[in-house]
């Protein structure tokens, strides 16, 4: 009798949130938390060297430009991948690639999101005429090469002045990635703001009075927002590439070093059986993209196991 | 019916604007005045109006029958480009290029997609076993492994240490040795993504009904496999192939750029090398025209086969 009692004193289960359950499940996954911990690295690396460089402390990655030993010495003790033709670790430019590219995947991500999923938000949420518009953008934008698209954003952006702040180096780059990526992003969210929109939760909404505002940025955009953070968790991947691919071509960054720009060096340096620096790089491109695929699977079946993105 | 496709077409026009728009606002209006940049430096006042008359960068934006933003689009319409850099017209070096790129990125598309979706096909024959994850671990490995590593260790290994292949382009060479290792290369970059993609189509297929109907009927598996399930999933895999073909046009920018191969992504990595916004801005409205015409008529054909569809 006491058990039944304790029964039914007991309070009712706390539902839990759509986060909340999401990252219990994505806990339960020992493969992926191995890999959000890797990637917790490589950004705590990559925001580390913006405090060094800011707070000037001469320690090894800000040091990249110094003389670490003779020109192409192969790995040893001292220089774990060897130095390159002015003699510079490339261990040290490897760690200092991981800001390059750490920041323009950031950056291209802010700027695609802040475009995309806007603009899906509204043509999806009025239809009609604003509908037509922003669907009429993004399939130009999408009738063209990704790659080729990016590389003509890149090509036109480097080194323009507009109000008077010149595009150098990695702006244009992740200007001209994330001018370009919202597309994939926006026709998402359009299409998930047309399924919600009927819902009740919004004819609910509509019926209190609420702003045209408040339904969007209030109501619907926070219930598909859990789509915007699988969609960039393995978009950031392609970021990454995209990013190598234009410094190899000689659109990114110049002056410091980046991944792209010492698989470029090692083109030449291979032919004289100099494989490290090239070895370096592509060892840090493919930790951080390894982890960043198998996260975002697992974020993606956590949060929304009904959905599949290709 | 005929409506359909008349629609259909009529859809292409405001995307063509669009893209015609996009060169524009890109190339002309951001990108700005280049004739000081083509003459090079120290050149004088008269070196640089000529230059300005010859690209009708003098003539005004808008606003006039003869203004840049008309003649941009006759000129694109008529698929005249003018004259790139080293004074060869445009289009001259494209039709040039498409050949050897074509001749690059045909096999290894088609290599790529039978391939991933023989194995694929394997794969859902031993789902759920040791050799269903290792094939995914090696897919999830391989899409990992920066494009620019496959090439350049490749290169390295097969041609030049090893020998089994031209290291790079040579006008003497027949165009099955040129090819040969960059569409190896590109084989092996390409099999992960795909065979992931094929892999979770071939599933999907077999969690439907009919499957397990046809496994219940007693037909052998080797039976499912090839008369229902490939059959069914065919769809996905056309969709994919028909809307991949017009990329295949542009060639492989990278492994053209490292085997020296004279296609049309080579002429892309020089343009984007010398600046020659002529030439970039042309390749960017062919391969959306090409896109755009695909998809049309990937769509006409959909809606011969299958009388469902309709346009909004």
């Amino acid at each position: 009798m006491s058990e039944s009692q304790q029964l039914i004193k007991t309070e009712p289960p706390k539902g839990t949130s759509l986060w909340k359950d999401g990252f219990r499940r994505l806990r339960r996954r020992r493969l992926a938390m191995l890999c959000l911990g890797v990637l917790t690295l490589y950004f705590l690396l990559a925001g580390f060297i913006y405090l060094a460089e800011f707070f000037d402390w001469r320690i090894g990655p800000t040091l990249w430009a110094e003389q670490a030993g003779q020109s192409y010495a192969p790995p040893s003790s001292k220089n774990i991948f060897g130095t390159d033709i002015f003699g510079q670790s490339v261990l040290r430019k490897t760690l200092y690639g991981t800001k390059i590219s750490i920041t323009v995947a950031l950056c291209a991500s802010l700027i695609s999101i802040v475009i995309g999923v806007p603009l899906g938000a509204v043509a999806g949420y009025f239809r009609g005429f604003v509908d037509e518009i922003i669907v009429w953008i993004y399939s130009t934008l999408s009738s063209v090469p990704y790659i080729l698209l990016i590389l003509a954003f890149a090509v036109v952006l480097r080194d323009k002045t507009f109000f008077g702040y010149k595009l150098t180096g990695i702006t244009a780059v992740y200007l001209a990635i994330g001018l370009t990526s919202w597309v994939g992003i926006c026709r998402l969210i359009r299409g998930e703001v047309i399924k919600h929109k009927d819902r009740e939760y919004i004819v609910a909404a509509i019926s209190y009075g609420c702003s045209r505002r408040r339904i969007i940025f209030g109501h619907l955009l926070p219930n598909v927002f859990h789509l915007v953070i699988i969609d960039f968790s393995l978009r950031f991947v392609a970021f990454i590439h995209a990013e190598v691919i234009l410094s190899f071509l000689g659109l990114g960054e110049a002056e410091r070093p980046s991944w792209g720009a010492m698989i470029n060096d090692a083109r030449i340096e291979l032919s004289r059986g100099v494989w490290w620096q090239m070895a370096a790089a592509t060892v840090a491109i493919f930790f951080l993209s390894l982890a960043l695929n198998i996260f975002g699977d697992a974020l993606r079946d956590s949060l929304d196991p009904k959905l599949r993105i290709q | 019916m005929t409506a359909y496709i008349i629609r259909r077409i009529l859809y292409t026009v405001p995307i063509v604007f669009g893209v015609l728009l996009l060169t524009f606002v890109l190339f002309t209006l951001v990108g700005g005045d280049i004739s000081i940049e083509i003459a090079g430096k120290g050149a004088t006042q008269e070196t640089i109006d000529e230059i300005r008359e010859e690209y009708g960068l003098n003539k005004p934006l808008f606003l006039s029958w003869d203004s840049q933003f008309v003649n941009h689009f006759k000129n694109a319409l008529t698929f005249n480009f003018g004259r790139a850099r080293d004074r060869e017209p445009v289009i001259d070096k494209i039709k040039r290029g498409v050949g050897p790129s074509l001749a690059l990125t045909v096999p290894m598309f088609f290599g790529v997609v039978i391939i991933s979706v023989s194995l694929s096909l394997i794969i859902a024959f031993v789902h759920g076993t040791v050799w269903d994850i290792l094939v995914v671990v090696i897919c999830v490995a391989g899409m990992s492994i920066p494009y620019l590593s496959f090439i350049l260790f490749g290169q390295y290994f097969l041609a030049y240490r090893w020998g089994l292949f031209p290291v790079f382009f040579s006008p003497e060479l027949t165009m099955a040795q040129y090819v040969a290792l960059p569409v190896l290369i590109g084989i092996a970059a390409g099999i992960g993504g795909n065979l992931r993609f094929f892999r979770t189509v071939m599933l999907d297929e077999m969690r439907s009904d009919y499957v397990r109907t046809a496994f219940a009927k007693g037909l052998t598996v080797r039976r499912v496999l090839f008369k229902h399930v490939l059959k069914n999933a065919m769809i996905p895999i056309i969709t994919r192939v028909v809307l991949a073909i017009p990329f295949l046009f542009l060639g492989s920018l990278l492994l053209e750029r490292f085997f020296g191969i004279p296609g049309l992504g080579y002429l892309m990595v020089e343009a984007i090398n010398s600046r020659d916004y002529f030439v970039i801005s042309a390749m960017t409205y062919i391969s959306a025209i090409l896109f755009v015409v695909f998809n049309l008529i990937t769509d006409i054909c959909y809606s011969l086969v299958d009388p469902r569809i309709s346009l909004e």
